[in-house]
Protein backbone atom coordinates (compact mmCIF):
# COMPACT_ATOMS: atom_id res chain seq x y z
CA UNK A 1 0.00 0.00 0.00
CA UNK A 2 1.28 3.48 -1.05
CA UNK A 3 1.00 6.50 1.96
CA UNK A 4 1.72 10.45 1.07
CA UNK A 5 4.43 12.16 2.23
CA UNK A 6 3.37 14.00 4.73
CA UNK A 7 4.47 17.20 3.53
CA UNK A 8 3.08 20.17 5.77
CA UNK A 9 1.81 21.94 1.87
CA UNK A 10 0.49 18.48 0.78
CA UNK A 11 -2.29 18.40 4.06
CA UNK A 12 -3.22 22.28 2.59
CA UNK A 13 -3.61 20.97 -0.76
CA UNK A 14 -7.53 20.39 -1.59
CA UNK A 15 -9.01 17.40 -1.98
CA UNK A 16 -10.90 16.17 -5.91
CA UNK A 17 -13.05 13.68 -6.71
CA UNK A 18 -12.64 11.37 -9.76
CA UNK A 19 -14.54 8.01 -10.53
CA UNK A 20 -12.78 4.92 -11.17
CA UNK A 21 -14.74 2.16 -12.94
CA UNK A 22 -17.69 4.05 -11.36
CA UNK A 23 -16.01 3.91 -7.84
CA UNK A 24 -15.90 7.59 -6.15
CA UNK A 25 -11.64 8.24 -5.41
CA UNK A 26 -10.94 10.94 -3.57
CA UNK A 27 -7.35 12.32 -4.80
CA UNK A 28 -5.38 16.07 -3.56
CA UNK A 29 -5.18 18.59 -7.10
CA UNK A 30 -2.17 18.64 -8.02
CA UNK A 31 -2.18 14.21 -8.22
CA UNK A 32 -1.91 12.29 -11.59
CA UNK A 33 -4.36 10.27 -12.43
CA UNK A 34 -1.80 7.38 -11.59
CA UNK A 35 -0.77 8.89 -7.98
CA UNK A 36 -4.63 9.05 -7.07
CA UNK A 37 -5.45 5.34 -8.17
CA UNK A 38 -2.43 4.51 -6.10
CA UNK A 39 -3.42 5.87 -3.17
CA UNK A 40 -7.00 4.82 -3.34
CA UNK A 41 -5.00 1.10 -3.04
CA UNK A 42 -5.89 0.55 -6.89
CA UNK A 43 -2.74 -1.26 -8.38
CA UNK A 44 -4.31 -2.54 -11.17
CA UNK A 45 -5.96 -0.34 -13.87
CA UNK A 46 -5.49 -2.21 -17.27
CA UNK A 47 -5.13 -5.66 -18.58
CA UNK A 48 -2.66 -6.64 -21.65
CA UNK A 49 -3.73 -6.98 -24.91
CA UNK A 50 -1.79 -10.32 -25.52
CA UNK A 51 -2.22 -12.37 -22.25
CA UNK A 52 -5.08 -10.20 -20.52
CA UNK A 53 -3.38 -10.26 -17.30
CA UNK A 54 -3.26 -7.31 -15.38
CA UNK A 55 -1.03 -4.02 -15.24
CA UNK A 56 -0.67 -0.98 -12.83
CA UNK A 57 0.97 2.05 -12.89
CA UNK A 58 4.86 1.81 -12.60
CA UNK A 59 7.30 4.00 -13.88
CA UNK A 60 4.99 6.99 -12.94
CA UNK A 61 7.19 9.12 -15.62
CA UNK A 62 5.95 8.43 -18.93
CA UNK A 63 8.06 5.49 -20.59
CA UNK A 64 6.66 2.50 -19.17
CA UNK A 65 2.84 2.63 -20.90
CA UNK A 66 2.10 0.26 -17.82
CA UNK A 67 -1.02 2.74 -16.70
CA UNK A 68 -3.06 3.13 -19.60
CA UNK A 69 -6.58 4.12 -18.59
CA UNK A 70 -9.70 5.38 -19.92
CA UNK A 71 -10.17 8.85 -19.14
CA UNK A 72 -13.76 10.56 -20.18
CA UNK A 73 -14.01 8.16 -23.10
CA UNK A 74 -10.29 8.71 -24.25
CA UNK A 75 -8.66 4.95 -24.60
CA UNK A 76 -4.78 4.35 -23.87
CA UNK A 77 -4.39 7.73 -22.09
CA UNK A 78 -1.29 7.54 -19.72
CA UNK A 79 -2.56 8.11 -16.54
CA UNK A 80 0.76 9.35 -14.80
CA UNK A 81 0.86 11.93 -17.46
CA UNK A 82 -2.16 13.21 -16.73
CA UNK A 83 -3.79 15.55 -13.72
CA UNK A 84 -6.71 14.82 -11.77
CA UNK A 85 -10.09 16.82 -12.40
CA UNK A 86 -13.19 16.94 -10.16
CA UNK A 87 -15.26 14.67 -11.82
CA UNK A 88 -13.40 12.91 -14.02
CA UNK A 89 -14.34 9.62 -15.35
CA UNK A 90 -11.50 7.00 -15.68
CA UNK A 91 -12.15 3.55 -16.36
CA UNK A 92 -10.06 0.29 -16.84
CA UNK A 93 -8.40 -0.06 -20.10
CA UNK A 94 -9.04 -4.03 -20.81
CA UNK A 95 -6.85 -5.10 -23.54
CA UNK A 96 -6.15 -3.14 -26.94
CA UNK A 97 -8.19 -0.03 -27.54
CA UNK A 98 -11.46 0.20 -29.32
CA UNK A 99 -11.42 2.47 -32.59
CA UNK A 100 -14.20 4.81 -32.54
CA UNK B 1 39.98 -19.06 -41.93
CA UNK B 2 36.57 -20.55 -42.23
CA UNK B 3 36.39 -22.80 -45.26
CA UNK B 4 32.61 -23.39 -45.95
CA UNK B 5 30.49 -24.75 -49.63
CA UNK B 6 28.34 -21.39 -49.83
CA UNK B 7 29.63 -17.77 -48.59
CA UNK B 8 26.20 -16.09 -48.66
CA UNK B 9 27.39 -11.99 -48.35
CA UNK B 10 24.12 -9.87 -46.39
CA UNK B 11 21.92 -11.22 -43.34
CA UNK B 12 19.06 -9.33 -44.38
CA UNK B 13 15.76 -10.91 -45.74
CA UNK B 14 17.24 -12.16 -49.29
CA UNK B 15 21.14 -13.52 -48.06
CA UNK B 16 18.59 -15.49 -44.73
CA UNK B 17 16.60 -17.01 -46.99
CA UNK B 18 19.04 -17.96 -49.23
CA UNK B 19 21.59 -19.39 -46.59
CA UNK B 20 18.70 -20.56 -44.84
CA UNK B 21 17.65 -22.82 -48.03
CA UNK B 22 21.08 -24.03 -49.02
CA UNK B 23 21.44 -25.36 -44.73
CA UNK B 24 18.41 -27.00 -45.13
CA UNK B 25 19.58 -29.12 -47.84
CA UNK B 26 22.51 -30.36 -46.01
CA UNK B 27 25.50 -27.80 -47.58
CA UNK B 28 27.92 -26.48 -45.30
CA UNK B 29 27.50 -22.62 -45.69
CA UNK B 30 28.89 -19.35 -43.92
CA UNK B 31 26.11 -15.91 -43.36
CA UNK B 32 28.18 -12.99 -43.59
CA UNK B 33 26.11 -9.85 -41.92
CA UNK B 34 27.72 -6.50 -41.34
CA UNK B 35 26.25 -5.10 -38.43
CA UNK B 36 23.91 -2.51 -37.09
CA UNK B 37 25.44 0.26 -39.33
CA UNK B 38 24.39 -1.23 -42.41
CA UNK B 39 21.40 0.01 -44.25
CA UNK B 40 18.96 -2.34 -42.92
CA UNK B 41 16.32 -2.27 -45.33
CA UNK B 42 15.11 -5.70 -43.96
CA UNK B 43 14.52 -3.84 -40.67
CA UNK B 44 12.34 -1.45 -41.98
CA UNK B 45 9.65 -2.44 -44.20
CA UNK B 46 6.04 -2.92 -44.23
CA UNK B 47 5.34 -6.62 -44.31
CA UNK B 48 3.51 -7.47 -47.73
CA UNK B 49 3.31 -10.70 -49.55
CA UNK B 50 2.16 -8.97 -52.44
CA UNK B 51 1.34 -10.41 -56.21
CA UNK B 52 -1.38 -7.75 -57.50
CA UNK B 53 0.08 -5.53 -60.27
CA UNK B 54 3.71 -6.33 -59.96
CA UNK B 55 4.90 -7.77 -63.47
CA UNK B 56 2.95 -5.27 -65.63
CA UNK B 57 6.58 -4.70 -67.87
CA UNK B 58 7.43 -8.36 -67.17
CA UNK B 59 4.93 -10.40 -66.51
CA UNK B 60 7.15 -13.52 -66.02
CA UNK B 61 7.67 -11.23 -62.23
CA UNK B 62 3.99 -11.71 -61.29
CA UNK B 63 4.58 -15.74 -61.74
CA UNK B 64 7.63 -15.36 -59.83
CA UNK B 65 5.58 -13.41 -56.86
CA UNK B 66 2.85 -15.88 -56.97
CA UNK B 67 4.97 -19.16 -57.04
CA UNK B 68 6.41 -17.70 -54.13
CA UNK B 69 3.19 -16.66 -52.92
CA UNK B 70 2.43 -20.17 -52.66
CA UNK B 71 5.53 -21.57 -51.10
CA UNK B 72 4.77 -18.63 -48.21
CA UNK B 73 3.03 -20.92 -45.72
CA UNK B 74 5.04 -23.91 -46.31
CA UNK B 75 7.99 -21.90 -45.25
CA UNK B 76 5.91 -20.18 -42.47
CA UNK B 77 4.59 -23.45 -41.12
CA UNK B 78 8.80 -24.97 -41.23
CA UNK B 79 10.16 -22.21 -39.62
CA UNK B 80 7.31 -22.39 -36.63
CA UNK B 81 8.37 -26.03 -36.39
CA UNK B 82 11.99 -25.63 -36.25
CA UNK B 83 12.11 -22.67 -34.55
CA UNK B 84 9.06 -22.20 -32.50
CA UNK B 85 9.11 -18.53 -34.70
CA UNK B 86 5.94 -17.45 -36.01
CA UNK B 87 5.57 -15.62 -39.00
CA UNK B 88 2.31 -14.09 -38.41
CA UNK B 89 1.69 -15.27 -41.97
CA UNK B 90 -1.87 -14.70 -43.26
CA UNK B 91 -3.03 -14.80 -46.97
CA UNK B 92 -6.82 -13.61 -46.90
CA UNK B 93 -5.92 -11.82 -49.93
CA UNK B 94 -5.72 -7.97 -50.44
CA UNK B 95 -6.99 -4.75 -51.58
CA UNK B 96 -5.80 -1.76 -53.36
CA UNK B 97 -7.80 1.02 -53.10
CA UNK B 98 -9.22 3.30 -55.95
CA UNK B 99 -10.35 7.18 -55.22
CA UNK B 100 -12.51 7.33 -59.02
CA UNK B 101 -13.80 5.76 -62.13
CA UNK B 102 -11.50 6.52 -63.81
CA UNK B 103 -8.99 5.08 -61.25
CA UNK B 104 -10.64 2.06 -60.69
CA UNK B 105 -10.73 1.29 -65.28
CA UNK B 106 -7.15 1.94 -65.28
CA UNK B 107 -6.56 -0.64 -62.36
CA UNK B 108 -8.84 -3.11 -64.48
CA UNK B 109 -7.40 -2.64 -67.69
CA UNK B 110 -3.89 -3.67 -66.41
CA UNK B 111 -4.73 -6.37 -64.35
CA UNK B 112 -7.05 -7.76 -67.23
CA UNK B 113 -3.24 -7.35 -69.06
CA UNK B 114 -1.41 -9.18 -66.48
CA UNK B 115 -4.12 -11.89 -66.19
CA UNK B 116 -4.00 -12.79 -69.69
CA UNK B 117 0.10 -12.13 -70.36
CA UNK B 118 0.17 -14.77 -67.18
CA UNK B 119 -2.28 -17.41 -68.65
CA UNK B 120 -4.81 -16.61 -66.45
CA UNK B 121 -2.89 -17.49 -63.57
CA UNK B 122 -3.22 -14.29 -61.64
CA UNK B 123 -6.73 -13.55 -61.13
CA UNK B 124 -8.55 -10.59 -59.93
CA UNK B 125 -11.84 -9.05 -59.00
CA UNK B 126 -13.28 -5.23 -59.04
CA UNK B 127 -14.95 -4.61 -55.96
CA UNK B 128 -17.25 -1.47 -55.85
CA UNK B 129 -17.94 0.47 -52.53
CA UNK B 130 -20.72 -1.77 -51.46
CA UNK B 131 -18.56 -4.76 -51.94
CA UNK B 132 -15.47 -3.60 -50.43
CA UNK B 133 -17.71 -2.37 -47.33
CA UNK B 134 -18.64 -6.49 -46.60
CA UNK B 135 -14.96 -6.66 -46.38
CA UNK B 136 -14.08 -3.56 -44.77
CA UNK B 137 -16.44 -2.02 -42.29
CA UNK B 138 -14.96 1.16 -41.84
CA UNK B 139 -13.78 2.03 -45.15
CA UNK B 140 -13.97 5.72 -46.15
CA UNK B 141 -16.82 7.25 -48.03
CA UNK B 142 -14.35 8.57 -50.33
CA UNK B 143 -12.98 5.30 -51.76
CA UNK B 144 -14.57 4.15 -54.91
CA UNK B 145 -14.08 0.69 -54.77
CA UNK B 146 -10.69 -1.74 -55.32
CA UNK B 147 -9.06 -4.69 -57.03
CA UNK B 148 -8.79 -7.54 -54.89
CA UNK B 149 -6.76 -10.23 -55.39
CA UNK B 150 -6.50 -13.37 -53.47
CA UNK B 151 -2.69 -13.90 -53.66
CA UNK B 152 -1.99 -11.16 -51.95
CA UNK B 153 -1.47 -11.17 -47.95
CA UNK B 154 1.22 -10.21 -45.05
CA UNK B 155 3.76 -11.37 -42.19
CA UNK B 156 5.71 -9.59 -40.13
CA UNK B 157 8.89 -9.22 -41.18
CA UNK B 158 11.13 -9.03 -38.29
CA UNK B 159 9.76 -12.32 -37.19
CA UNK B 160 10.38 -13.86 -40.55
CA UNK B 161 14.22 -12.56 -40.36
CA UNK B 162 14.32 -13.73 -36.78
CA UNK B 163 12.60 -17.21 -37.69
CA UNK B 164 15.31 -17.32 -40.95
CA UNK B 165 18.28 -17.00 -38.81
CA UNK B 166 16.94 -19.23 -36.42
CA UNK B 167 16.33 -22.04 -39.20
CA UNK B 168 19.12 -21.31 -40.97
CA UNK B 169 21.69 -22.04 -37.30
CA UNK B 170 19.13 -25.34 -36.35
CA UNK B 171 20.48 -26.68 -40.09
CA UNK B 172 24.12 -26.52 -39.01
CA UNK B 173 24.63 -22.82 -40.51
CA UNK B 174 26.84 -20.38 -39.32
CA UNK B 175 26.48 -16.97 -39.02
CA UNK B 176 29.43 -14.28 -39.02
CA UNK B 177 28.09 -10.93 -38.08
CA UNK B 178 30.08 -8.46 -37.30
CA UNK B 179 31.44 -6.53 -40.20
CA UNK B 180 31.62 -4.74 -43.29
CA UNK B 181 33.22 -7.46 -46.23
CA UNK B 182 35.57 -5.70 -48.13
CA UNK B 183 37.06 -8.03 -50.77
CA UNK B 184 36.01 -10.95 -52.50
CA UNK B 185 38.07 -12.79 -54.87
CA UNK B 186 38.61 -16.29 -56.69
CA UNK B 187 41.66 -17.94 -55.73
CA UNK B 188 41.97 -21.31 -57.92
CA UNK B 189 38.73 -23.57 -57.34
CA UNK B 190 37.78 -20.85 -54.11
CA UNK B 191 36.69 -17.91 -53.17
CA UNK B 192 38.14 -15.90 -50.49
CA UNK B 193 35.71 -12.89 -49.01
CA UNK B 194 37.58 -10.49 -46.80
CA UNK B 195 36.41 -8.27 -44.14
CA UNK B 196 38.53 -6.80 -41.34
CA UNK B 197 40.97 -9.52 -39.62
CA UNK B 198 38.94 -12.15 -41.43
CA UNK B 199 38.92 -14.48 -44.14
CA UNK B 200 36.02 -16.95 -45.32
CA UNK B 201 36.74 -19.73 -47.69
CA UNK B 202 34.17 -20.86 -49.89
CA UNK B 203 33.52 -22.63 -52.70
CA UNK B 204 30.84 -20.71 -54.15
CA UNK B 205 30.08 -16.91 -52.85
CA UNK B 206 26.65 -15.13 -53.13
CA UNK B 207 26.07 -12.04 -53.28
CA UNK B 208 23.06 -11.07 -51.33
CA UNK B 209 24.18 -7.24 -49.55
CA UNK B 210 21.23 -5.19 -50.80
CA UNK B 211 22.69 -1.99 -51.50
CA UNK B 212 26.45 -2.94 -50.84
CA UNK B 213 26.33 -5.14 -53.97
CA UNK B 214 27.29 -2.47 -56.21
CA UNK B 215 30.75 -2.48 -54.90
CA UNK B 216 31.21 -6.10 -54.10
CA UNK B 217 29.64 -7.56 -57.40
CA UNK B 218 32.12 -6.17 -60.04
CA UNK B 219 34.78 -7.54 -58.15
CA UNK B 220 33.73 -11.24 -59.56
CA UNK B 221 32.31 -10.07 -62.47
CA UNK B 222 28.95 -9.32 -62.12
CA UNK B 223 27.06 -5.58 -62.43
CA UNK B 224 24.58 -4.84 -59.94
CA UNK B 225 23.54 -0.65 -60.50
CA UNK B 226 21.58 -0.30 -57.67
CA UNK B 227 19.76 2.81 -56.18
CA UNK B 228 18.55 3.86 -52.98
CA UNK B 229 14.72 4.68 -52.87
CA UNK B 230 13.34 5.86 -49.20
CA UNK B 231 9.91 4.58 -48.14
CA UNK B 232 8.52 6.45 -44.57
CA UNK B 233 6.32 4.59 -42.18
CA UNK B 234 4.15 5.49 -40.06
CA UNK B 235 3.20 2.67 -36.74
CA UNK B 236 -0.25 3.23 -34.58
CA UNK B 237 -1.01 2.36 -30.75
CA UNK B 238 -2.26 -1.56 -31.05
CA UNK B 239 -6.07 -1.66 -31.52
CA UNK B 240 -8.77 -4.38 -31.57
CA UNK B 241 -8.91 -5.71 -34.99
CA UNK B 242 -10.31 -3.23 -37.72
CA UNK B 243 -8.54 -3.98 -40.93
CA UNK B 244 -8.60 -7.85 -41.15
CA UNK B 245 -7.05 -7.56 -44.89
CA UNK B 246 -3.98 -5.36 -46.36
CA UNK B 247 -4.16 -2.63 -48.56
CA UNK B 248 -1.40 -1.66 -50.59
CA UNK B 249 -0.37 1.14 -48.37
CA UNK B 250 -2.45 -0.21 -44.78
CA UNK B 251 -2.29 -2.92 -42.76
CA UNK B 252 -2.90 -4.65 -39.46
CA UNK B 253 -0.64 -6.23 -37.57
CA UNK B 254 -0.93 -9.30 -35.78
CA UNK B 255 -0.57 -7.31 -32.42
CA UNK B 256 -3.24 -4.70 -33.34
CA UNK B 257 -1.17 -1.59 -34.97
CA UNK B 258 -1.97 -0.41 -38.16
CA UNK B 259 1.06 0.50 -40.50
CA UNK B 260 0.53 3.39 -42.99
CA UNK B 261 3.11 3.86 -45.80
CA UNK B 262 4.30 3.73 -48.77
CA UNK B 263 6.25 6.55 -50.24
CA UNK B 264 8.91 6.38 -52.77
CA UNK B 265 11.54 8.62 -52.65
CA UNK B 266 14.74 9.77 -54.07
CA UNK B 267 17.31 10.88 -51.36
CA UNK B 268 20.16 9.55 -51.65
CA UNK B 269 20.90 7.63 -48.63
CA UNK B 270 19.19 9.10 -45.89
CA UNK B 271 16.94 7.22 -43.65
CA UNK B 272 15.56 10.06 -42.18
CA UNK B 273 11.92 11.16 -41.99
CA UNK B 274 10.28 14.44 -43.17
CA UNK B 275 6.94 15.63 -41.78
CA UNK B 276 4.93 16.81 -44.84
CA UNK B 277 5.79 12.98 -46.02
CA UNK B 278 4.29 11.38 -43.04
CA UNK B 279 1.80 14.04 -42.93
CA UNK B 280 1.08 12.88 -46.59
CA UNK B 281 0.90 9.30 -45.71
CA UNK B 282 -1.36 9.99 -42.52
CA UNK B 283 -4.00 11.77 -44.37
CA UNK B 284 -4.26 9.02 -47.06
CA UNK B 285 -4.44 6.65 -44.39
CA UNK B 286 -7.45 8.90 -42.83
CA UNK B 287 -8.68 8.88 -46.06
CA UNK B 288 -9.16 4.80 -46.45
CA UNK B 289 -9.95 4.12 -42.94
CA UNK B 290 -11.82 7.40 -40.92
CA UNK B 291 -11.65 6.20 -37.63
CA UNK B 292 -7.94 6.37 -37.31
CA UNK B 293 -8.27 9.95 -36.97
CA UNK B 294 -8.46 9.98 -33.49
CA UNK B 295 -5.32 6.88 -33.12
CA UNK B 296 -2.31 7.86 -31.72
CA UNK B 297 0.92 7.11 -33.86
CA UNK B 298 3.65 5.88 -31.52
CA UNK B 299 6.53 5.52 -34.29
CA UNK B 300 7.31 6.68 -37.80
CA UNK B 301 10.97 5.68 -39.38
CA UNK B 302 12.44 5.66 -43.11
CA UNK B 303 14.24 2.97 -44.46
CA UNK B 304 16.08 2.47 -48.08
CA UNK B 305 14.62 0.19 -50.65
CA UNK B 306 17.22 -1.55 -52.69
CA UNK B 307 15.71 -0.52 -56.18
CA UNK B 308 17.37 -1.73 -59.73
CA UNK B 309 16.79 0.68 -62.90
CA UNK B 310 13.77 -0.77 -63.69
CA UNK B 311 12.12 -1.78 -59.98
CA UNK B 312 12.46 -5.66 -61.09
CA UNK B 313 15.15 -8.18 -59.22
CA UNK B 314 18.71 -8.86 -60.34
CA UNK B 315 19.59 -12.58 -60.43
CA UNK B 316 22.51 -13.81 -61.92
CA UNK B 317 25.43 -15.99 -61.92
CA UNK B 318 29.18 -15.07 -63.33
CA UNK B 319 30.69 -16.32 -66.18
CA UNK B 320 33.93 -14.92 -65.29
CA UNK B 321 34.07 -16.49 -61.48
CA UNK B 322 31.73 -19.19 -61.69
CA UNK B 323 30.50 -19.79 -58.35
CA UNK B 324 29.92 -16.45 -57.86
CA UNK B 325 26.27 -15.13 -57.97
CA UNK B 326 24.24 -11.99 -57.20
CA UNK B 327 20.73 -11.62 -55.58
CA UNK B 328 19.02 -8.41 -55.09
CA UNK B 329 15.53 -7.23 -55.11
CA UNK B 330 12.73 -4.86 -53.23
CA UNK B 331 10.82 -7.60 -52.42
CA UNK B 332 12.81 -9.92 -49.94
CA UNK B 333 9.23 -10.47 -47.65
CA UNK B 334 7.07 -11.61 -50.59
CA UNK B 335 10.05 -13.88 -52.44
CA UNK B 336 11.71 -14.93 -48.87
CA UNK B 337 9.30 -18.26 -49.97
CA UNK B 338 10.98 -18.62 -53.56
CA UNK B 339 14.18 -17.34 -52.55
CA UNK B 340 14.34 -20.14 -50.06
CA UNK B 341 13.13 -23.07 -51.99
CA UNK B 342 13.47 -22.56 -55.28
CA UNK B 343 16.40 -19.73 -55.87
CA UNK B 344 18.66 -21.79 -53.19
CA UNK B 345 19.03 -25.18 -55.11
CA UNK B 346 19.53 -23.46 -58.42
CA UNK B 347 22.79 -21.76 -56.92
CA UNK B 348 23.07 -25.12 -55.69
CA UNK B 349 23.12 -26.77 -59.08
CA UNK B 350 19.97 -27.11 -59.95
CA UNK B 351 17.87 -25.97 -62.88
CA UNK B 352 17.27 -22.43 -63.21
CA UNK B 353 13.72 -21.25 -62.72
CA UNK B 354 12.15 -20.53 -65.47
CA UNK B 355 10.75 -17.12 -64.11
CA UNK B 356 13.59 -15.31 -63.53
CA UNK B 357 15.33 -15.62 -66.64
CA UNK B 358 14.60 -12.49 -67.50
CA UNK B 359 16.43 -10.94 -64.57
CA UNK B 360 20.11 -10.51 -65.36
CA UNK B 361 22.10 -7.54 -65.78
CA UNK B 362 22.23 -7.28 -69.31
CA UNK B 363 18.48 -5.75 -69.29
CA UNK B 364 20.12 -2.59 -67.81
CA UNK B 365 22.98 -2.15 -70.79
CA UNK B 366 22.17 0.18 -73.63
CA UNK B 367 19.44 -1.10 -75.66
CA UNK B 368 18.34 -0.38 -79.06
CA UNK B 369 14.67 0.24 -79.20
CA UNK B 370 12.37 -0.63 -82.48
CA UNK B 371 9.46 1.27 -82.92
CA UNK B 372 6.46 -1.13 -83.23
Amino acid sequence: MFKRLSLPEASAQQTVNVYFDGRQVTAQDGDTIAAALLSAGIDACRTTPVSGSPRGPYCMMGVCFECLIEVNDIPNVQGCQVLVKEGMQIRSQNGARRLG
Amino acid sequence: MTTCDFAVVGGGLVGSAIAYGLAKAGHRVSLLDEGDVAYRASRGNFGLVWVQGKGLEIPSYSQWSMSSASLWPSLSDELRELTGVTTQHQAPGGVHLCYSRKEMELRQRDLTLLAEATGGQFDFAMLDHEQLREMIPEIGESVTGASWSRWDGHANPLYLLRGLHAGFLRCGGTFLPGSKVQRVHQNGASFVIEREGERVLAERVVLAAGLGNRHLAPQVGLHAPLIPNRGEILVTERMRPLLNLPTTYLRQTGEGSILMGDSHEDVGFDEGTETPVLSNIAQRAVRALPALANTRVVRTWGALRVMTPDGYPLYQASLSHPGAFVACCHSGVTLAAAHAKRLAPWIAGDSLPSEIAPFTAERFDVQTVIPA
